[in-house]
């Protein structure tokens, strides 16, 4: 008896926990209930006839998407529309995003605004939903152009030229730089790279890029990076580190072979941990997008084409240089999140 | 027969430790910096999570049994300490054993799940992995968790070990884990039964031992490290990083399969799971220092995964005839 009542209770909190573990994993939730914890979602169920916006984004639990999140709430709050935002467990779930789509497309919304992991994976169902009036908006990532309707983007070129440009100034012209990427393949981190490099190459004849590698933005995996680096290049001066996990992980890594003090490092995006190192000097500064306008931004652009008005083809939400000097102007400020 | 024994476990050991020693001569020809004083010191801090999460999981492979959910158990051991401590206000100390039993509680729900309900261990720990990860973004609200409260606790991980330049406590931590699981696998009850479960399960229950409370307790073990790894790698981090931790089952499971520990179970040991450990993070940092681009890097750690088991199966059939 006590036996069977232990193993009955032991199945409860194992189910329980499965649910509310599964609750929270926005790839399970259907499309048309958003996130738990939307402040949508209860005007959402009260009125149905609301007009219906499915985000998508690259993934879901870090701070950015969390931030994007809340500007598109926002915009939703302002325009009286009902949003569901998703995205996979991790940036690279190509097929999982899909299957995100076609879930949310099947609850006849008046838009999609998606940060596509792989543009060619959905063009085709893109084109399919833009010939059924729905309207396509491509946020961060994107989507390919043939099938945007407009684009709510960092220009990610220019943001990764900005570091360089402020990396040659805090070199003074001259110096070894290594970069640690978050990923190869996403396009995101593909062209801050770019940008930053060709920056550097162009401009700054005597800067010398000695290695990239890339740590899946993982803190733990790009500390031992950073690590490796000055092993390898035991004179490096300044280290760019291209997403919040590679540059709280490059610190980590820095801080543990106490070399803050000889290597200059610069990021990209924000967090408490990356401000706190930046307030006091530790980072010498980063670029931050502007998350939550791109939220706004691309749920505001997406109800003026759904209701036929004319919008820009390229929205630029912008980038921002910060550093211990300006991280508390009232237009910096608001841009970084925890 | 035992004769034999002690010449097989040698002979498997000499296979491992050279591999070993010829990562480190070739790294060290290629690139004399790898062999520095502080890059030794960064290989076995590196080796620390990981190794402490494949010393769990080879408890498990020895049963036969495997253990996927070990990544997101440390991280949600880790959060749930960092919220008990500065969210709840707990003492660090306490806060940091209740990360140990969030662990082993969740190994023990493995465990019983695999025992008592008769699921599959790799069903039984993948609905774990997602649970744990589930549990971990909600209660730290999708945020890291920070211990502000204690300015020392990266100290614990990274603080100079009795001042000594560059040794980092992570590393004494590890040895003292790998040393207890050592004496625990070689000297108790549950290590004699471990292999005793994975050699022959129905025999091993018919001689009248209680198999499925063995069993949770051995999960329940593997959470325990799971929540070591936790401690390990937040205090590394000086942060709870709840969105991290899912592909370190991988890795663990890797290190404990180049260890030699048998995925059908009933033989392994724990010296092979740390030196299989030693061997992914000395190839993942040599290559680092060699500058390969990570791409190459992860189809050169499958090479070496494949080669090691391949060369264990060789080994195995040759001392069957």
């Amino acid at each position: 008896m006590r036996k069977k009542l232990i193993a009955a209770l032991l199945t409860l909190t194992l189910t329980a926990a499965c649910i509310a573990g599964c609750g929270n994993n926005p790839s399970e939730a259907p499309a048309d209930a958003p996130a738990e914890d939307s402040t949508a979602a209860p005007e959402a169920e009260a009125d149905s006839d609301e007009p219906y916006i499915a985000m998508i984004a690259l993934g879901f639990s870090h701070q950015f998407w969390q931030a994007v999140k809340q500007g598109a709430e926002q915009a939703a709050a302002d325009y009286n529309v009902r949003i569901s935002f998703e995205g996979p467990e991790t940036e690279t779930m190509v097929d999982k995003q899909v299957d995100m789509l076609k879930t949310a497309l099947g609850n006849n919304p008046i838009a999609v605004c998606m940060a596509a992991i792989d543009t060619e994976s959905v063009a085709g169902i893109l084109q399919e939903a833009k010939g059924n009036g729905v309207k396509v908006v491509g946020f961060d990532a994107g989507v390919g152009e043939a099938e945007a309707d407009a684009k709510c983007t960092t220009d990610s070129i220019a943001a990764g030229a900005i570091a360089a440009e402020h990396a040659a100034e805090l070199l003074g012209g001259k110096g070894k730089v290594a970069v640690i990427g978050y990923s190869q393949t996403t396009i995101d981190s593909v062209q801050r790279n770019k940008g930053f490099i060709d920056k550097l190459k162009s401009d700054y004849p005597e800067i010398e890029i000695v290695d990239e590698q890339f740590g899946d933005g993982d803190h733990l995996k790009s500390a031992e990076i950073a690590k490796a680096m000055i092993q390898a290049n035991p004179d490096l001066n300044l280290i760019f580190a291209n997403n919040e996990g590679s540059c709280v992980g490059a610190y980590n890594g820095l801080k543990e072979a106490n070399k803050l003090e000889d290597v200059m490092l610069i990021g990209f995006d924000s967090s408490a941990a990356m401000k706190e190192a930046i307030r006091n000097g530790e980072i010498a500064g980063a670029i931050t997008q502007d998350p939550i306008g791109m939220g706004y931004k691309s749920i505001e652009a997406a109800v003026k084409l759904a209701n036929g008005e004319e919008v820009e083809d390229f929205i630029d939400t912008g980038c921002y240089w910060y550093d211990a000097s300006n991280m508390d102007d009232e237009n910096i400020a608001p841009l970084l999140y925890d | 027969m035992k004769g034999i024994r002690k010449n097989k476990d040698l002979s498997q050991k000499i296979i491992i430790i050279g591999t070993f020693i010829l990562l480190l001569i070739f790294f060290a020809i290629m690139n004399p910096a790898y062999i520095r004083y502080d890059n030794i010191m960064t290989i076995l801090l590196s080796t620390c999570v990981n190794g402490t999460l494949a010393i769990g999981v080879s408890f498990v492979i020895i049963t036969s049994g495997i253990d996927i959910s070990v990544g997101t158990v440390m991280t949600l051991s880790c959060v749930m300490s960092g919220t008990a401590f500065s969210v709840w206000g707990w003492p660090l100390w306490i806060s940091i054993l209740f990360g140990f039993c969030v662990g082993a509680l969740c190994g023990a729900v493995n465990g019983f799940a695999v025992a008592k309900m008769y699921l599959p261990p790799f069903i039984a720990t993948m609905a774990m992995q997602m649970i744990a990860k589930g549990l971990s973004l909600v209660i730290s609200g999708i945020k890291p968790v920070y211990f502000t409260g204690a300015p020392n606790y990266q100290k614990i991980a990274i603080g100079e070990f009795l001042g000594i330049k560059g040794f980092y406590n992570a590393i004494i931590i590890f040895l003292i884990v790998a040393v207890i699981a050592h004496v625990i696998f070689s000297k108790t009850l549950i290590g004699r039964y471990d292999l005793a479960i994975g050699s022959n399960e129905e025999a091993t229950r018919l001689s009248g031992i209680k198999v499925d409370s063995w069993k949770i307790g051995i999960y329940s073990l593997c959470g325990l490290f799971c929540g070591i790894a936790g401690l390990i790698m937040s205090s590394r981090l000086n942060s709870a990083q709840p969105q991290l931790g899912a592909g370190y089952e991988l890795d663990a499971i890797a290190a404990a399969v180049i260890g030699g520990n048998s995925l059908t179970g009933g033989e392994g040991s724990i010296a092979g799971t740390v030196i299989g450990a030693l061997i992914i993070s000395s190839l993942t940092n040599g290559l680092r220092i060699m500058q390969v681009s990570s791409e190459i890097q992860s189809a050169i750690v499958g090479l070496v995964l494949a080669l090691a088991v391949f060369i264990d199966q060789a080994r195995r059939r040759k001392e069957a005839k």
